[in-house]
Order: structure tokens, then C-alpha cells, then sequence
């Protein structure tokens, strides 16, 4: 067991944990923060994406310990208000079905944005490659990204 | 919390509008309530996985009760089956056997607050209209809106009949309202069973044996027991002897050993240390109760391996079967034909891979056992946990969460027992995880399915018999009397079976989600060897089933099967050919429903694209258009994935995959890049939904490879069947 500070969605949080920990299980086990979700354990269906300094990260992949300083941003954390320009989309798009796998969907959606505010089909599709949506929703998403890249 | 997302579905932002909570709420009956200032609370009573009945059925109460949809607000409702009739999702049968259920909820409550109106002012009680939440006496002019009628709406008797509206007259059915949990669900929030927390929670997981065909035989947790944060590891018998198992205790694993500790992450590297020894297993013979007759299931002993099942599979295939429906004399037609098509289609199991694994929370104590999680099937499971507790039902309470997916997985609540005798044996609250290898690994697969088909022609190629021998391990996937029985004068329909002791489930659309693409690509083959377009050549065979059709017991509606097709062939513009795209087409009738597909091709830099799917529906009266047509397009990339993709295959009784890095989901970019669904205008009560959009596009997906790669496909998945470029 060591002590670790995380900079998780502005807020610095005292952790006792296994230094080998994934944040994945930090965040839900720990700090109750449940909307990143555990599909794979193995990075390849990303349902636990978050931002690690902005940029989409595995969750499951990143031990406790490496985070060090580094802002985690997650869903609970995306925007104050749930009114993120991704998540409005999602809303005007009403993309979910089960809606299991779209806090990752969402995550790794906002990152693409963040860097490239105006994505092709090509771009979607490579940046949207690691998100497993059991239920196919995958043309909605690529519809609400769109819509939120154009907002 | 429950504001939040009421503001959401009229998807203005704007929680301004939004009426508070109310500081009192009246119950009308089981399925609402309904607070002093008009705010209405509506029960979902059905399990929620991604279907959106959460949204749809309360919508249908909502219609009858005239409220306002702005001012409603949906909950979960408890599993009561003394209000609530079929809390199960299945078959795609929640709309369609809840329709009069919801509906008479909504008016019986309307018809309370216009008779508390009428006896308050004294009036009759149908000079009274009730319009979006208020209640109106157009001859007096008085006004006043449900809220302030609630309280003496409750106290009166409930009429014994009420009048349904004219579904001319409705204005919340048919249109489209937004997902009443999306705002959670997209902010995060805790909705789902692995999300669920409670004081002084364990987590529990399982170690079952690697292979079908093996059982436990003893097991060293010493070191497990060193490990950080671990409590106890034990064997568990899930079912005891004495138990007469149910239709739905699917489980290949009897004897499992559980861990189980603080945290999830201690856990998950504490089952890593144990040491568990494990044996052949002998066969099994147990009596079951399916659904109220007793049958004998026998399980084989031995560990089974995929290259086996295919050498079974074809060998079987080749011999004469149980025929299961007859029409005509068929083997006089084939000695005279002057040519036979004769193929066979296969395909592997799957696993569900619903992206939130088995879980379940338990709290089991002396007084009540409290079960939290993503169950299709409560009210079956209530039963089923209360025998292995030994505890009266009335003690059990299980909650329904919103599920990470079904697809059928869930009707089978293994997972919930399993829940339950951990706490009850750590006598403290436990989350049972399984880890995605232990989900994959589990068993209850969608089963490995053979298909030959056979027709034959007459010298101007007309079809002039037809001949489907279908069977798989464990289950034949043959429906005898659908289409195209009831076109042919000669037909003939066999199935057989192989047992296994691989354990299957249902999986959305069970048995149809192998046998319409089968069949389906069949029939392109033959109207191919006809000499017809494929569309007109099944409108031809369905304008017989119509106007002649041949036997008693066709399931299918002729008339409505030909309606879909004609209109994908409308809205797809089917006779307008591009060269550059490959079309193929398909329909299919399953869980009262109809569904017809055209899906477009093109090839990118060498690689088949689905460009686009037309997908017509007629499944009756749609309650909310936009989550239908989400649903369908769903169905149409799950089906796709599936075919092209996705397989269980075993080594000496082992599933040779166990995640998503050698189990092949389809991904985003694989998806059709644009599907446009329609659905036939229809006055019939509403039909199942949630699987008819998934069999028929493999059909079309296989039918537009061979137009685009010049090959036919008729091993799933395709990706391995052969080169998708010929």
C-alpha cells in the first residue's frame, strides 16, 4: 500500500492503494466515480477512456502509480454541467442504447475534437476504432460528432 | 436527480421550465403516481438493456393518462407481478404483451382524476376532457390540472372497464421522445449493476474449470489467502442435488471456487495465485422442468473441439432427418427435376459479450435477501434464489438496474444465485464480478448451426420443390413453417441434433439470427438460377402464399412479409442500377414482426464497404420512432459484426478466445456508413422489435458479397470462410 495525490477533475484526491493498481479501479472502487466502466481489462474495448492531460487514455492500462501529477479528466469531470459539446450531441443524437460502452464513446470523441476540431469520416473512424459499442450504435456516434464538431 | 434528466427530453436545455418536485405524491395505482403540483411519476415495469422501454412503455401510459410528457418522470419499477404482468425481456415481447397493460393503466387513472373533477364541481363526468395534464369543463369554462385532483383521485374506487383511445387520437405514441436515462448516461452517472455500492460491499469473483467436459477437483488457496485485501476462498455448489433444475439454470460449471476479498483489483490478482486442480468430468443425466414438462437433458462426457463439431456438422447433415412438416410429394419433385441447387451453410457459436459483464450484488442476512443487478428474468430468478436459500419469497427482493446489454444473456441468472449464496455464506454484502475472460469463457453460447438447402428446377427454371434439412449441437435452428413454406406445393422440412456438454442460451433472435441468412441466401442463389431479380422473385412466391397458400399452420402473414419488400424496393430505388455498387437483398418474419434489407457495396482500395442499408419494417403501431429506428440500426450492424466477424471456437473442451484482442467485434470503422430505416404506417398493435432487425441483413451482407467479390459465403463469419476479394 502507498499514498498517492490525484489530480482527478480539478480536485487533488488522497489515495491508499497498491502502487500497481489500474486508475481504472481507483476511480471506481475507490472514488466512486463508476461512470468510467470496465468492459476488458486489456485496453481493447475501450469503456474505461479517460483524459490523461487532455489526451484519451485506457484507464485499465494505467497503473496508480505512473499518473503521478498528470490531470485525469473523466466523464464526471468532462463538464460542469453535462452540457460538453459531445454530450449535447449525444443527447440531440440520442445515441445510446444500453449506454454501457458511451462515457468511454464520449471520452475518446471530445479528445479527437480537441485536437482536431474538424475530423473527416477517415479521422472518426481511427480515432473511434477502440471503442466497442456492443449494441451499434456506430453511425450515431460518427452523426454526434460531427454535429459537435460543427457546434 | 430524477429533474435531471425529465429536462433533457424535450432536449431544451433549459431546467427553467421544469416543475420541482412536488412536496407530496398521490399513488393512482401500481404504475403512477402523480405529485399536487401535476408532476406525474410513471413505473417502468420491464428490464431496461438498451431496448428503451424505459422510455417506450411509460410513454404508452402517458398517452392514455393525457399527460403533459414534459411533466412526467420515469422510475424503475419494483418487480411486483401482483401489478405488473411478464417483467422479463424476451423476445422481443415487452411492447407487444404490455400494449393493454399500459394502456388501461392510463386511462383507468384518467378516468379517476375527470371522475374527482366531476364530483368536485358537480358535473357529469363525460362533459369532462382531460388534454396534457389538465382537466377541462368546456361548458362552465373550468379548469384545473391533475395535481390538484390527485388526492381525490386516489381515494376512489377503479373502474372496472375503461375506453381506450383511438390510436387516430394519439399524441405521445408515434412520436419521437428521447431516452429517458440519456442525460446519466451521458454525464456518468451510476445506472448499471457493476455500478451499484453498499456499505461494507466484498467483491466475489468465480474460478470455473478452462474446458467443457471438466469439473473441479480440488483446489490450494494458501497462497490466495496471503494476498492483500482477501477474506475468504471457498467451493461453491450453485445448485444442490435435491434442486429440479429450470428451462433457464443454464450453467456448465456446477462446482466453482469463490474469491473473494475488498477490492476488485486484490481480487483479480489474489484468483491469479490459486491453485486449482481439475478433472474429467463423467456424463450427466438430470431431469429438468422446461416450462412444465419434464425432460431428461443428457450431457456427454468428453472434451469437444470445433474441427470435431464441423466433421459432425457435415456428417449428419448428410443424413435423413425428422421431418417436422411435409407438403406435396418433394422426393418425386427432385427425382424429376431437370436441376438441383444444393447448399449448406454453417455457422459457430458465439458469445454474447454484453459490454457490462455478469454481476450482481447480494445482501443475504437472516431476514431478507436483498439483489441488485442486470437480470432479464426477475421474477423467474426470485423463485429460482429462494429455493437455493431456502428462504419464502416474500423475503426476496430483487431490483432491477439498467443493463450494459442482453442480447438473451441475462435470462439466464446463474450470476444472481451465485450472488446471493456468497453473501450468505460471508454474511455481508457482496458484488459478484465476472472478469470478461470469466464471461467469455462461461458458456451459454449462441449454438453452432447447419443448414442444407435444396431446390429443384423444372426445365424453364421454374421452382418446383424445396428441401431444408437444418440442425446444430445442441439445437436444431429450423422454423418448418415459415416462408417459404406456404409457397410451394413440394416442400419439405427435417431437423435433427447433436447434444454437447458446451452449454447454449438464447441469443437475440434466437435460432432466426443463423437460419434467415441461410435461407435467405439461398433463395438468391436459386432466383439467380431462375433467371429473376431476387426482390420479384420472393414477391412471386409470397403472392402464392397469399392467394393459395399451401398448409394450415404458416406462420407468417403473406400479404405484410410482401409489404416490406415492396417498400425496401421503393425507398431503395432498387431498380436503379449503379455499377459501382453491389447490392444484395433479404427479408425475414420473426418475433411477429417483418423486416426487409438492401444493402449497398462498394469496393475501396480492394476492400468491400457497406456503403448503405435499407432496412423496412413493419412491426404494427411504432411507439417511438427515432429509438426504433436506433434499435434497427443496431439490429443492422450487430448483424453485420456477427457474420462477418465474430466466433467461440474450441481446443480439448476450451474456448480458444476469452477477450476482445481473439474476439472480433465489429468495430466503428466496419459499420455501414449510412443505414435509412422505414417503417410501414400501420394501425396493428405493436410487434416485437428488439431482435427482427438483426437475422435478415446477414442474408443481404453475404447476398452483396457475392455481387461484389463474385464468391457465394456460406461459413460464418465470412472475414473466415474465404478471401473477401475473389
Amino acid at each position: 500500500m502507498s499514498t498517492f495525490n490525484l489530480n482527478i477533475n480539478g480536485k487533488v484526491h488522497k489515495v491508499d492503494a497498491d502502487p500497481t493498481t489500474p486508475l481504472l479501479w481507483i476511480l471506481r472502487d475507490h472514488l466512486d466515480l463508476v461512470g468510467t466502466k470496465y468492459g476488458c481489462g486489456i485496453a481493447q474495448c475501450g469503456a474505461c477512456t479517460v483524459h490523461l492531460n487532455g489526451t484519451a487514455v485506457r484507464a485499465c492500462q494505467i497503473p496508480i502509480a505512473s499518473i503521478g501529477s498528470e490531470k485525469v479528466t473523466t466523464i464526471e469531470g468532462l463538464s460542469e454541467h453535462g452540457d460538453h459539446p459531445v454530450q449535447k450531441a449525444w443527447i440531440a443524437h440520442d445515441v445510446p442504447q444500453c449506454g454501457y460502452c458511451q462515457a468511454g464513446q464520449i471520452m475518446s470523441a471530445a479528445a479527437l475534437l480537441t485536437s482536431n476540431s474538424n475530423p473527416s469520416d477517415e479521422d472518426i473512424d481511427a480515432a473511434m476504432r477502440g471503442n466497442i459499442c456492443r449494441c451499434g450504435t456506430y453511425t450515431r456516434i460518427k452523426k454526434a460528432i460531427k454535429t459537435a464538431a460543427n457546434s | 436527480m430524477m429533474l435531471g434528466f425529465n429536462w433533457l427530453m424535450s432536449c431544451d436545455m433549459n431546467p427553467e421550465k421544469v416543475k420541482a418536485l412536488p412536496k407530496e405524491w398521490f399513488e393512482i395505482n401500481g404504475f403512477l403516481k402523480i405529485g399536487e403540483n401535476g408532476l406525474v411519476t410513471i413505473m417502468s415495469p420491464n428490464p431496461e438493456i438498451g431496448q428503451n422501454v424505459k422510455t417506450s412503455m411509460p410513454m404508452i401510459v402517458a398517452e392514455e393518462l393525457d399527460v403533459d410528457w414534459n411533466d412526467v418522470l420515469v422510475e424503475q419499477a419494483p418487480l411486483n407481478t401482483g401489478i405488473f404482468k411478464r417483467q422479463l425481456a424476451g423476445g422481443s415481447q415487452s411492447i407487444r404483451q404490455g400494449w393493454e397493460s399500459l394502456r388501461t393503466a392510463g386511462a383507468t387513472a384518467k378516468s379517476l382524476l375527470i371522475q374527482a373533477a366531476a364530483e368536485t364541481w358537480g358535473v357529469p363526468m363525460n362533459e369532462i376532457t382531460a388534454v396534457k395534464g389538465q382537466l377541462l369543463h368546456n361548458k362552465s369554462g373550468k379548469k384545473v390540472g391533475f395535481g390538484a385532483m390527485a388526492s381525490r383521485a386516489a381515494q376512489l374506487e377503479v373502474p372496472e372497464e375503461v375506453v381506450l383511445k383511438d390510436p387516430t387520437d394519439f399524441t405521445i405514441i408515434g412520436t419521437s421522445r428521447k431516452n429517458v436515462d440519456g442525460s446519466k448516461i451521458v454525464t456518468g452517472k451510476p445506472l448499471f449493476g457493476l455500478d451499484y455500492k453498499a456499505d461494507h460491499m466484498l467483491i466475489a469473483m468465480l474460478e470455473h474449470p478452462p474446458a467443457f467436459g471438466m469439473q473441479l477437483k480440488s483446489f490450494d488457496a494458501s497462497e490466495t489467502l496471503k494476498m492483500p485485501g482477501i477474506k475468504k476462498v471457498f467451493k461453491m455448489e450453485k445448485h444442490l442435488d435435491e434442486y429440479s433444475l429450470g428451462g433457464l439454470d443454464v450453467d456448465a460449471f456446477n462446482e466453482v471456487v469463490v474469491v473473494v476479498g475488498n477490492s476488485t483489483w486484490e481480487v483479480l490478482q489474489a484468483k491469479k495465485t490459486l491453485k486449482c486442480e481439475w478433472e474429467l468430468a463423467s456424463e450427466k443425466s438430470k431431469e429438468i422442468d422446461s416450462w412444465g414438462s419434464k425432460i431428461t437433458v443428457k450431457t456427454p462426457a468428453g472434451l469437444e473441439s470445433s474441427e470435431k463439431h464441423y466433421e459432425i456438422l457435415n456428417a449428419i447433415s448428410k443424413r435423413k432427418a425428422k421431418v417436422v412438416r411435409e407438403d406435396g410429394d418433394p422426393d418425386s419433385m427432385f427425382k424429376k427435376a431437370a436441376k438441383i441447387i444444393e447448399r449448406s451453410y454453417t455457422c459457430p457459436f458465439l458469445a454474447h459479450n454484453t459490454l457490462e459483464p455478469m454481476n450482481f450484488f447480494a445482501d443475504v442476512t437472516e431476514e431478507k435477501a436483498v439483489l441488485v443487478g442486470p437480470i432479464q428474468t426477475p421474477e423467474i430468478m426470485e423463485k429460482s434464489v429462494s429455493k437455493r436459500l431456502g428462504m419464502p419469497l416474500e423475503k426476496i427482493d430483487i431490483q432491477m438496474t439498467r443493463m450494459g446489454g442482453g442480447f438473451g444473456r441475462r435470462l439466464y441468472g446463474h450470476f444472481l444465485t451465485e450472488a446471493a449464496v456468497i453473501s450468505k455464506e460471508m454474511k455481508q454484502p457482496v458484488k459478484l464480478i465476472y472478469t470478461r475472460e470469466d464471461d467469455m469463457t462461461q458458456g451459454t453460447y449462441r449454438p453452432s448451426y447447419h443448414a442444407l438447402y435444396r431446390a429443384a428446377l423444372d426445365e424453364d427454371n421454374n421452382l418446383i420443390a424445396f428441401h431444408v434439412r437444418a440442425g446444430g449441437i445442441p439445437e436444431s435452428p429450423l422454423a418448418a413453417n415459415r416462408f417459404p413454406a406456404g409457397a410451394l406445393t413440394h416442400y419439405k422440412a427435417e431437423e435433427w441434433s447433436q447434444p454437447s456438454n458446451i452449454t447454449v442460451g438464447a441469443f437475440r433472435a434466437p435460432r432466426s439470427n443463423f437460419i434467415a441468412g441461410a435461407e435467405q441466401s439461398f433463395l438468391d442463389e436459386v432466383a439467380e438460377a431462375a433467371g429473376k431479380d431476387p426482390i420479384d422473385f420472393r414477391l412471386e412466391l409470397l403472392e402464392r402464399a397469399q392467394k393459395n397458400p399451401v398448409g394450415e399452420n404458416n406462420d407468417y402473414e403473406a400479404s405484410r412479409y410482401a409489404g416490406v419488400l415492396k417498400l425496401v424496393k421503393e425507398k431503395a430505388q432498387w431498380n436503379s442500377k449503379d455499377p459501382n455498387v453491389y447490392r444484395g437483398t433479404a427479408a425475414y418474419f420473426c418475433h411477429n414482426s417483418y423486416v426487409a434489407n438492401v444493402l449497398d457495396m462498394v469496393i475501396e482500395k480492394g476492400k468491400p464497404i457497406v456503403q448503405k442499408v435499407y432496412c423496412a419494417i413493419d412491426c404494427g403501431i411504432v411507439v417511438n420512432p427515432d429509438a426504433a429506428t436506433n434499435l434497427a440500426e443496431g439490429g443492422v450492424v450487430d448483424g453485420i459484426g456477427h457474420a462477418m466477424y465474430s466466433a467461440i471456437t474450441f481446443k480439448d473442451g476450451a474456448p480458444e478466445q476469452n477477450n476482445f484482442d481473439n474476439y472480433r467485434l465489429i468495430r466503428h470503422d466496419e459499420a455501414p456508413k449510412e443505414i435509412e430505416v422505414h417503417f410501414v404506417q400501420s394501425d396493428i398493435h405493436p410487434t416485437g422489435l428488439g431482435e427482427p432487425p438483426f437475422p435478415p441483413i446477414m442474408g443481404a451482407m453475404a447476398n452483396a458479397l457475392y455481387r461484389a467479390t463474385g464468391q457465394r459465403y456460406y461459413n460464418q463469419p465470412f472475414i473466415t470462410d474465404k478471401a473477401l476479394i475473389g
